[in-house]
């Protein structure tokens, strides 16, 4: 069972949520990584290292380099972000069914 | 029964489509009239929209302010760009936590579908920080209103 904790903090962090959301596309090297970002690659391989603490990223040694991707169980957590924007959205539509079938019968 | 589809598209787009069994105009009326968006745009349970402000005309401005009841809150503010009769909004808004957060640019359309109407709701996020921000955003008020309803399951307990 991967640490829970160290998840959740590691996903409080916009950049390193970001990370994810660019890992989510495929592997990528720190130097790929750190391009869309204004901040130096000591700084993303930082980030890194708690995504992998976090069991959210996996990393892999090709040669110098060690590019990274997602863990499954990090697809897991982006997918249960959008779960939850989909619960919210769902509970407002299913109200805005009620108000439509009211101001239906109202006409 | 979900008829909500939502999925994103690129690194800065969100894409919701949900299909409504009612006329594109009242589905339209009710995302500008305020009284009727009060009913609906709440969220999780035990939240109502005291402030709600939609002056659905191009520059027009919006203002949602959202209460837990409890001394809880936060609002959006946004400018309609774009506003067609029963078709088409097009508008930016962000939330304020209180920091306003990056803008989202959101483009709503109503098109007839059958009887009904499909409703297409695409959301433009500046970069992937402010759309995964966005997102997370949503799994915070989601997560409130499971630990909501865990409060009141745990409370029905008779105490001992």
């Amino acid at each position: 069972m991967p640490n829970l904790d160290a998840a959740f903090s590691a996903l409080a962090d916009p950049t390193r949520r970001a990370i994810l959301a660019r890992l989510a596309l495929g592997e990528a090297t720190v130097m790929e990584l750190a391009k869309p970002f204004e901040i130096t690659q000591p700084a993303i391989s930082r980030h890194l290292k708690v995504l992998e603490g976090a069991g959210l990223i996996v990393r892999r040694v090709e040669g110098t380099k060690r590019p990274c991707r997602l863990a499954p169980k990090a697809v897991a957590e982006i997918d249960q972000w959008l779960g939850m924007l989909r619960q919210t959205l769902t509970a407002n539509y299913n109200r805005l069914d009620d108000v439509l079938a009211e101001m239906k019968t109202k006409e | 029964m979900s008829k909500l589809t939502l999925k994103t598209e690129g690194d800065t787009h969100v894409v919701v489509v949900r299909h409504f069994a009612a006329t594109p105009e009242a589905v339209f009326r009710a995302h500008t009239e305020p009284a009727l968006i009060q009913k609906w745009l709440l969220g999780p349970e035990g939240w109502t929209m005291p402030v709600c402000i939609n002056e659905a005309r191009p520059g027009g401005k919006i203002r949602y302010e959202w209460s837990n009841g409890q001394g809880g809150g936060f609002h959006i503010t946004g400018e309609f760009i774009e506003v067609v009769p029963f078709s088409r909004l097009v508008h930016v808004e962000r939330m304020h936590l209180p920091d306003p957060t990056p803008d989202n640019h959101v483009e709503t359309n109503f098109a007839p579908d059958g009887a009904g109407t499909l409703m297409t709701m695409r959301m433009t996020l500046p970069d992937a920080a402010a759309r995964a921000a966005m997102l997370s955003s949503g799994m915070e008020q989601g997560m409130e209103a499971s630990y909501v309803r865990l409060e009141s399951f745990i409370n029905s307990f008779p105490r001992a």
